[in-house]
């Protein structure tokens, strides 16, 4: 099982010609991820080699669908041709669109969520700003190093790329399986709760850790949601309690504006919905532990 | 990037939304000038980025041109709520008031969506409205790709109550202002009061702007409109170097590779300082995945010239980037600083884990640099850090 990412998924890379892309093409390979194809209009037709694994470059989406079953597409498009890409992705509808990309305009990503709504939500969407999710041992569909931990019973969903590495790593006995990166932007496609809903679903997640950090109130929300539909147990964390007011703290969506948005807030929200909130990422890695019996 | 409101005054007036003539400037004698311009008499304004200046006495009315550089020079230089008063604006004076009102578009983080908000009560801090008068104030979802079309505009304005006499011009100040959310790239546009003159004319009287900085790439207008002077200027050298970095108050200097352990670094700093007189860490600084030598340079160049940092706690976990890559950047960053000829003498702990962390580690251990500590876990790196700079 394992949420949104298996090993039968088949991965497109939009964006795979670049530096970024390549590189990481390379990794998610490396990881055992089916990577079927690439998208770039320029140079469709071509291969790209990548240590005697060859990988068709196709001109858009839909014909790397129509032509390989492509269902997860990992995006390492610059900022500027963002919205164009996933709006892309959106029209082929394919199931899961990975935004990795850094530093795109809110205007846009508002934008081409809201065209995902309008489209029927075929096409869910996990990003801006995110490591991508890896459900390890099967599939790797963005940036999350592939070998820091192995398969196991925990799941994890994260603001934050170090933060989801740190907590695998400090958990890399036990094993995970799936963790999701959601991204650290304003807006975003995938949120706490969606992760929340498929891990209570999930038959191989016996834990939940989740990750937060000041700015907007989806850890209060992702509370309310856990108090009134989640059974498994699960452990917090939140970053940012020494972040001033008013001050954006490397994550475009991590700012305290006056009292909303504090780390206080969250932790004693999800406190409230009966989650154990570790104070420090070693000290939450501790709490999952108890949790799952030593 | 919050705006000051002349400045928002100059984007409504650019995208046609209804503002009165303003100058802004920055000595008493300009006011003289300004308010000539301005019809002979003049609304003397403060301008700094927080509310409640007219409390604080940051707004006066001025007769004529004399007056006007007199309560420039009493406004000048005066401290509201800690923001020194840098700048004032000359406006128009108003003419008679008979309402006020608010308007604003803003983005709605927790729906994913645009959010216009309206209320015919004015004036006050709208905050203060969403509490005590909640059904005063209008909020209505406005899709991003729909945006603000004139029907949407009249159900703002009915959802909001607008009386029937002002409701085609507060259409009209909607779509316009809806026209500066977008083009400009804003993640809030606000107007309060937006008045009702005597003669029934819909005015913008003063305004909030704030706008989104990953969109620059496409703004190249916006670079003019920060505020240079008020930026902290390790804030600003940093940013000149691409450094994602936050000044705060403490001793401890903060190293780190992507925002949610840099900001978790920050908050273990300070539990560790709770044991050590209280220190705290002195700055938020990401220097992201790919942690070369240049770049650890630039980011212990910038937090070894903070007077403040008395130990500096670098705090890594190799994902994509390998440890030892780290190690080797550290090393190098100390060498390169020292043939800079900056002062390297603030200790500096180091911790290291994930991906090649063992090698990374005895790189240090064999570089054996006097002031490099080296830490494997991160706690206990937090606790030696702070020890450290509660010890100076």
């Amino acid at each position: 099982m394992a949420i949104f990412l298996t090993k039968d998924s088949k991965v497109i890379v939009q964006g795979m010609t670049g530096a970024t892309g390549m590189k990481h093409t390379k990794l998610m390979l490396g990881d055992g991820t089916n990577i079927v194809g690439g998208v770039n209009p320029r140079k469709a037709g071509t291969k790209v080699d990548f240590d005697g694994t060859e990988v068709p470059v196709f001109g858009s989406v839909k014909e790397a669908m129509e032509q390989t079953g492509a269902d997860v597409s990992v995006l390492f498009v610059p900022p500027a041709f963002a919205k164009a890409a996933v709006v892309e992705a959106i029209d082929a509808e394919i199931p899961l669109a990975v935004v990795i990309t850094e530093g795109i305009a809110v205007h846009d990503s508002a934008a081409f969520y809201a065209y995902a709504v309008s489209q029927g939500n075929k096409t869910r969407i996990i990003g801006p700003n995110c490591p991508g999710l890896i459900t390890p041992g099967q599939s790797n569909a963005g940036i999350i190093p592939g070998d820091i931990t192995k398969p196991g019973r925990i799941g994890l969903v994260s603001k934050s790329g170090t933060l989801t590495y740190q907590m695998m790593y400090e958990l890399r006995d036990i094993g995970f399986s799936s963790a999701v990166g959601i991204g650290g932007d304003p807006v975003i496609g995938t949120t706490h709760i969606d992760a929340l809903e498929a891990f209570q679903n999930d038959a191989d997640t016996d834990l939940i850790v989740m990750i937060g950090e000041i700015g907007g109130d989806a850890e209060e929300r992702a509370a309310d949601y856990i108090k009134a539909n989640v059974t498994k147990p699960v452990v917090g964390y939140v970053a940012g309690f020494t972040a001033p007011e008013g001050k954006t703290m490397g994550h475009a969506g991590a700012i305290v504006s006056g009292s909303s948005g504090t780390a206080q807030a969250k932790k004693e929200a999800l406190e409230a919905a009966g989650v154990k909130v570790g104070k420090t990422p070693s000290e939450t890695a501790r709490l999952a532990r108890e949790l799952l019996g030593g | 990037m919050d705006l000051f409101e002349y400045q928002a005054r100059d984007l409504f007036a650019k995208h046609g939304v209804p503002v009165l003539a303003g100058e802004v400037i920055e000595t008493p004698e300009e006011a003289r000038g300004a308010t000539e311009r301005v019809g002979g008499r003049s609304v003397v304004k403060a301008q700094v980025k927080t509310g409640g200046r007219g409390k604080a006495g940051g707004v006066k009315l001025a007769d004529d041109p004399a007056d006007a550089v007199a309560k420039a020079e009493g406004i000048l230089g005066m401290d509201i709520k800690g923001h020194t008063v840098h700048k004032v604006m000359i406006a128009e004076m108003a003419p008679g008031i008979a309402s006020e009102y608010y308007v604003s578009f803003l983005l709605d983080r927790a729906n994913r969506t645009f959010l216009a908000m309206a209320s015919v009560e004015g004036g006050v801090e709208i905050e203060e409205v969403a509490a005590n008068n909640p059904e005063a104030l209008a909020k209505i979802a406005v899709d991003a790709n729909e945006g603000v079309t004139e029907a949407k505009a009249r159900e703002i304005v009915e959802a909001a109550k607008f009386p029937a006499e002002v409701a085609d011009q507060v259409v009209d100040v909607l779509q316009t202002l809806w026209t500066v959310f977008i083009k400009e790239d804003a993640l809030l546009v606000e107007v309060n009061p937006l008045v009702k003159t005597e003669d029934g004319k819909i005015l913008a009287l003063d305004g909030k702007v704030s706008l989104d900085e990953n969109a620059d790439f496409r703004q190249p207008d916006h670079e003019a409109l920060e505020d240079k002077a008020a930026a902290n200027p390790l804030e600003a050298a940093a940013k000149a170097k691409n450094l994602n970095y936050v000044k705060l108050e403490g001793e401890v200097g903060i190293i780190g590779n992507g925002a949610g352990l840099v900001m978790s670094t920050l908050d273990v700093v300070a539990y560790a300082g709770e044991k050590h007189s209280g220190v705290k860490p002195a700055n938020f600084l990401d220097i992201g995945g790919g942690a070369s030598a240049e770049v650890m340079a630039n980011g212990l160049e910038i937090i070894l010239g903070d007077p403040d940092v008395k130990s500096v706690f670098v705090n890594v976990f190799g994902g994509i980037t390998a440890c030892d890559e780290v190690a080797n950047g550290i090393v190098q960053a100390l060498e390169l600083l020292q043939s800079r000829g900056e002062d390297v003498s603030k200790p500096l702990v180091v911790r290291l884990d994930g991906n090649n962390a063992e090698l990374g580690r005895k790189i240090l251990s064999d570089a054996n640099h006097p002031l490099v500590q080296r830490v494997d876990t991160m706690d206990g790196a937090a606790d030696k850090a702070a020890e450290l700079a509660a010890a100076k």
